[in-house]
């Protein structure tokens, strides 16, 4: 075979929507188990205390990377029959930036608000309202935005390309980048740990006169 | 009651997460996402409004071009149907669920519901701007190296941490 499974195949609309169905119960439930389904699990890498949203999405890119990379030899899974994604730096950029923003305000991002709101979090169903707001404000004012979403239009450009480095040089460069960032990431907590003036073994755990007065709100 | 089952280690999740981000490049050549459905939510209630307008409006004229199937049965819809799904059976079967508004130990509770919009709104509007969030951005393409999801990844880690120092009464 040479490309997706629903091109080679020939799947029909409805075996597809099914698929995707499948694909996103793997996703939500990865998303879950792995601590994304509480907004304070996600935050605390934005103040140091838990690098756990760099440690999966690092090591869930890395792993998605590699099988890509070795499918794409094999000319099982060639890159070029799946949906790379485009690139518009500045529309990127500026979305990152806003995203990020909203991300630390609001304490989510849309694929795990939906995680934490069936988790019954009352914060991610405002979240995913405000999603919908959000979403709808900007198609009010595409033509506007227009500009700026299509400003740094490169087309499918990869890492390796921009670079002109070889894909294999790219892919391992990219799994070393990792692999640093979980070593720098434990530092990290550790010293914040240390700033903090937690208890050493408590790791996260928030002081005891603090998680009482959590408590009492949350009653 | 029965003790919780602890969260996986990260980087199991991560290589759990990546597992199914490559099922789904093998299977339908579509990476991950969840934004795009809240975009077709927003449409849906535009077009309910005034469907001249939303067949009409360029960012979304699309969703609405085949009569014949509603704007809702497109593939990111039925990915985050499943995500919600995968996301339930999950909570309940590691005795997670609970109502519950997570917030730092200072923060109140009425202004963490605000904030919980507002950061909503700022998501989606950016999602849309970027092309994608999180999941379909920083996930899909970080691991198809795509040079423009890199650049997102980055920003979103940079907008976060450039704001954390001023909400940090939320969360810590």
């Amino acid at each position: 075979m040479e490309g997706p499974l629903s091109v080679v195949l020939k799947f029909s609309h409805p075996v597809e929507m099914m698929i995707s169905v499948v694909v996103g119960m793997g996703f939500g439930f990865a998303l879950e188990r792995g601590g994304f389904g509480r907004a304070d699990n996600l935050v605390a890498v934005f103040y140091g205390r838990d690098f756990r949203v760099l440690r999966v999405m690092f090591s869930a890119i890395v792993t998605a990377m590699i099988g890509l990379y070795f499918l794409d030899v094999a000319g099982i899974l060639p890159l070029s029959s799946i949906g790379i994604m485009d690139t518009f730096l500045g529309a990127q950029i500026a979305g990152g930036l806003l995203l990020g923003a909203g991300f630390v305000v609001g304490g989510y991002c849309p694929g795990t608000s939906i995680v934490a709101g069936v988790s019954g979090k009352i914060d991610a169903l405002l979240f995913m309202g405000g999603i919908v707001l959000g979403s709808g404000a900007y198609t009010l004012s595409a033509e506007t935005m227009a500009p700026l979403a299509d400003s740094g239009a490169k087309g499918k450009v990869l890492l390796h390309e921009w670079l002109h480095l070889p894909s294999g040089v790219a892919v391992l460069a990219v799994a070393l980048l990792a692999v640093g960032a979980f070593v720098l990431a434990g530092r990290v907590e550790a010293w914040v740990r240390v700033r903090a003036g937690l208890a050493a073994t408590g790791a996260i755990a928030v002081p005891a006169h603090a998680a009482a007065e959590k408590e009492r709100s949350l009653a | 009651m029965e003790e919780k089952r602890p969260y996986w280690n990260p980087y199991l999740a991560g290589l759990v997460l990546g597992l199914v981000l490559l099922a789904s490049f093998v299977l339908t050549g579509r990476g991950l996402g969840a934004s795009g459905t809240f975009k077709h939510l927003a449409a849906a209630g535009l077009h309910a409004a005034s469907p001249t307008y939303a067949e009409e409006n360029p960012n979304v004229a699309r969703f609405f071009a085949d009569p014949t199937r509603s704007s809702l049965d497109d593939w990111i819809v039925w990915l985050s149907v499943g995500t919600a799904a995968g996301g339930a059976l999950a909570v309940f079967t590691a005795r997670r669920f609970k109502v519950e508004t997570v917030m730092g130990p200072r923060a109140d509770r009425r202004y963490r519901w605000v904030l919980a919009v507002a950061g909503g709104a700022m998501a989606g509007f950016a999602a849309q701007l970027a092309r994608g969030c999180t999941s379909g951005q920083a996930l899909t393409g970080g691991a198809q190296l795509a040079l423009g999801s890199w650049a997102f990844m980055f920003s979103v880690f940079a907008g976060a941490y450039g704001l954390a120092w001023f909400l940090r009464k939320q969360w810590i």
